[in-house]
């Protein structure tokens, strides 16, 4: 029964799509082929993503990962968590389950906003497509923001959220 | 392509060296993985979906008209909106991006909606409030739909719209 209630927003959507396929074939057809590539970019990505997680929710120890992205982690910890998240593949969506394991093994909240934030815009693969599309003036200047944004971004979040709030957000994903 | 192709061989090599150490181990963290994918796919697919309905009303000539160069600031208003409910792909978005802006879309609203579609996520609210908690999904959010307005006035600057 939770299963399936969970369910029923995608139901909804599901009679909503059908409507509209029914009612305007051609914007039917067009969304049928934009969900098409959304769903296969999802089943190409997300599996090795969520496997690896699944690997370092089991094999990696809190100890060893509170060492490199810990409260105490420094510098270190700040640069980890930007390569890592710039050198992910997958939509924003995709890095929250990973955001929940990092919280799991103690990484700093301060660092798990800066892997969302690195995720979310300063993707390598997606700098160098932004290039070959919008020009290198364009995407360097881009990437030369947002790597200012997602820090100030990340340091008024740690600022804002209060280490208890911060706590009980880490509870949420135990 | 080629960062799937890494991403599968990473992940190869890591099921690989697991299954050597520690077959019990392996086995738990592959039903972790399903829990965790099972946890959000209804709402991975929900959203898709939602998309791909939005996306199906809008074209390139209805986009160009609403953020041209000339249509200022309100003009990065609407396209850093787009971009914060619309979720696009980036190799999607980057190449539209480029006709945008050869069919006469400023590099202020074109820099606007890049940056907000990147970084904000108004449809995947419910996915990222579920891990992050309500006050701190809408601080990140907000600010980085601020963020947007930023990057747009400096991208004014250095092509001269400003």
């Amino acid at each position: 029964m939770k299963t399936f209630k969970r369910y029923i927003p995608l139901f909804i959507v599901i009679f909503i799509g059908v409507i509209i396929y029914i009612a305007l074939p051609e914007n039917g057809s067009k969304a049928t082929q934009t969900i098409l590539y959304s769903l296969k970019e999802m089943a190409l990505i997300i599996p090795p993503i969520f496997i690896l997680l699944g690997f370092l929710d089991v094999f990696i120890p809190r100890e060893t990962i509170m060492k490199y992205m810990g409260e105490k982690s420094g510098v270190k910890g700040v640069l980890l968590s930007i390569v890592l998240g710039s050198a992910a593949a997958g939509p924003l969506y995709a890095a929250f389950p990973i955001a929940s394991v990092f919280m799991k093994k103690g990484v700093k909240f301060s660092n798990i906003m800066l892997f969302i934030g690195a995720w979310s815009t300063t993707k390598i693969p997606m700098f160098l497509f932004e290039m070959t599309s919008l020009g290198v003036k364009f995407a360097l200047i881009r990437l030369g923001l947002s790597i200012v944004g997602i820090f100030v971004i990340a340091l008024v979040l740690n600022k804002v959220i209060t280490p208890e709030e911060q706590k009980k957000i880490y509870q949420m994903n135990i | 392509m080629i960062q799937t192709f890494i991403l599968y061989g990473l992940t190869g090599l890591v099921v690989f060296f697991g299954f050597i150490k520690d077959k019990e181990k392996t086995k738990k963290a592959f039903k972790k993985a399903w829990k965790a994918f099972e946890n959000i796919l209804p709402q991975f697919l929900t959203i898709i979906i939602v998309v791909g309905l939005v996306l199906s009303f809008l074209d390139t000539d209805t986009i160009s008209q609403y953020i041209g160069t000339s249509s200022g600031w309100l003009g990065v208003l609407i396209a850093s909106s787009i971009g914060a409910i619309t979720l696009i792909p980036g190799f999607i978005a980057f190449p539209m991006s480029a006709i945008l802006l050869q069919n006469g879309a400023g590099y202020m609203q074109i820099s606007a909606f890049i940056s907000s579609l990147m970084m904000v996520g108004v449809v995947t609210f419910p996915v990222e409030k579920k891990f992050f908690g309500i006050k701190a999904t809408i601080i990140r959010n907000v600010l980085a739909f601020l963020f947007a307005f930023v990057v747009a006035f400096v991208m004014g600057k250095v092509f001269g719209e400003l």
